[in-house]
C-alpha cells in the first residue's frame, strides 16, 4: 500500500473514533435534556403558588413593614451579580454567551458608580475569571448539569445574607442582587438573560388585572414574621427556576453543537474516503502502466536482437 | 357547608405533592395547630416542622412530614407551600 494511501485510511479511522464520542455526547444530551425539561416543569407548581397567592405582594400592602428585602437603597455603593454557566465544555457558545451578558452588565453597572461583587456558579465562569485575575466573591462548581434545590438554598442564603448587611458599613454587603442565566425558549433558542432580584419591586399590578380586591389576609403569627420567611423561598425558587433554565439550555446547547460535530466528522469522512480512493486508483494505474512500460521495453528489447 | 370544598394545592419547590378538592386541611404554624374548613377567612401562615393532613373529598386522608414553608387560605383555595414533604 502506498504511503498517501495509508496516511488517508489513519485520517478516517481517528475522525471515526471522534465520530462516535460525539454522537453518543449528543444523545446523552438530547435525553438530559427531556429530564431537564421536566424537572422545570415540576419546579413552577411551586413557583406559580408562591405568585399566584399574591402573597408578596398582599404582605407588602397590609403590613407596611419595611423589610430589608423590599427596601431600595436611597445611594447604592454595591451589586451583586450571580453568573451562571456550565462546568464543562462542548456546549458550542452556551458558557461564553452567558459570560458576555454578565460583562455587559457589570459594565453598566459600573457606568452607574457601582462596585460589583460576582458570585459564580460552573467552573467555566470560574476558570474565565480567573484566568483575567478578576475577583471572584464566591463560587460553587460541580451541579451546572443537574441542580437540586438545596444547591439552589445554598446560593440564595449566601446571597441573601450579603444583601441583608449593609453596604455603606460592611465590605461584604451588597444593595442590589442581579442574576445571570440562560433561559430555556424552546430546544433551538436560549438566550442569555440578566435580571434584578433584590430589591424587590412591588409592583400594583401587572398583566391582567387581579379578580377583585386582595383577600384580607390574617397572618400567622404576624405579618412581619410572614415576610421574614415569605420572601427568602421567593429569591430560592427564583434561583432555582434559573438553575434549572440554564441546565436546560446547557443540555440543548451541547446536544446542537454535538450534532453538527457529528455532521462535520460524516462529511470529513466522506470527502477523505473520496481522497482515499482516488489515491488507491492512481496507484493502481501507476503500477498498470508500469507493468505496460516493462512488457514493451522487453518486447522491443527482444525485437531488435533478432 | 357539605357541598363546598376546599382546593388544596400541595407543592414543594421540586414537586407538586398534592393537589385536589378536600373537606379539612390542617396544619402546625407557629402560633400552634390550626385546622382549615372551608370559608376559612384568608390566611397567610409560616408553617414549623410537623404534619400536614388533608382530609380528601372521598374521605380519606393523607399525611406528610413537611420541613418549614408557608400555607396560605383564601377564597376555599389552599395552598400549602412545604420546603421538603414526605409521605
Amino acid at each position: 500500500m502506498g504511503a498517501q494511501l495509508r496516511i488517508y485510511r489513519r485520517r478516517i479511522r481517528s475522525v471515526k473514533a471522534t465520530k462516535k464520542i460525539t454522537r453518543a455526547m449528543e444523545l446523552i444530551s438530547a435525553s438530559r435534556i427531556v429530564k431537564a425539561q421536566q424537572r422545570v416543569s415540576a419546579s413552577t407548581p411551586y413557583a406559580n403558588e408562591l405568585t399566584l397567592t399574591r402573597a408578596v405582594s398582599a404582605v407588602a400592602t397590609f403590613s407596611n413593614t419595611n423589610h430589608p428585602l423590599t427596601t431600595e437603597s436611597a445611594a447604592p455603593k454595591r451589586a451583586a451579580v450571580l453568573i451562571i454557566t456550565s462546568d464543562r465544555g462542548m456546549a458550542g457558545a452556551y458558557s461564553s454567551s452567558a459570560i458576555k451578558e454578565a460583562d455587559g452588565l457589570i459594565v453598566t453597572l459600573k457606568q452607574r458608580g457601582l462596585e460589583v461583587d460576582t458570585y459564580l456558579v460552573g467552573r467555566k465562569a470560574v476558570n474565565y475569571f480567573k484566568f483575567r485575575n478578576r475577583t471572584i466573591k464566591n463560587s460553587w462548581t460541580g451541579f451546572s448539569d443537574n441542580p437540586t434545590y438545596a444547591h439552589a438554598k445554598t446560593i440564595s442564603d449566601e446571597l441573601i445574607a450579603a444583601f441583608i448587611k449593609d453596604a455603606q458599613v460592611e465590605i461584604d454587603g451588597v444593595d442590589e442582587l442581579h442574576i445571570v442565566y440562560t433561559e430555556f425558549k424552546s430546544m433551538i433558542t436560549q438566550i442569555a438573560m440578566n435580571k434584578r432580584m433584590l430589591p424587590l419591586e412591588v409592583v400594583e399590578s401587572d398583566g391582567p388585572a387581579p379578580a377583585g380586591l386582595l383577600p384580607a389576609y390574617e397572618f400567622e403569627p404576624n405579618a412581619e414574621e410572614v415576610l421574614n420567611a415569605l420572601l427568602p423561598r421567593y429569591i430560592e425558587s427564583r434561583v432555582y427556576n434559573a438553575l434549572l433554565q440554564s441546565a436546560a439550555s446547557e443540555h440543548a446547547a451541547r446536544r446542537r453543537a454535538m450534532k453538527s460535530a457529528t455532521d462535520n466528522a460524516d462529511e470529513l469522512i466522506k470527502s477523505l474516503t473520496r481522497l482515499a480512493n482516488a489515491a488507491r486508483q492512481a496507484e493502481i494505474t501507476q503500477e498498470i502502466s508500469e507493468i505496460v512500460g516493462g512488457a514493451d521495453a522487453l518486447a522491443s528489447a527482444s525485437a531488435g536482437s533478432e | 357547608m357539605a357541598d363546598k370544598l376546599l382546593t388544596v394545592e400541595f407543592v414543594t419547590p421540586e414537586k407538586r405533592v398534592w393537589s385536589g378538592k378536600a373537606t379539612m386541611v390542617s396544619a402546625r404554624t407557629l402560633e400552634g395547630d390550626l385546622g382549615i374548613l372551608p370559608d376559612h377567612t384568608p390566611l397567610l401562615g409560616v408553617l414549623v416542622d410537623g404534619k400536614v393532613s388533608i382530609k380528601s373529598e372521598d374521605g380519606s386522608a393523607v399525611e406528610f412530614d413537611v420541613s418549614g414553608g408557608f400555607l396560605s387560605v383564601a377564597n376555599n383555595r389552599v395552598s400549602v407551600l412545604g420546603e421538603t414533604a414526605a409521605q
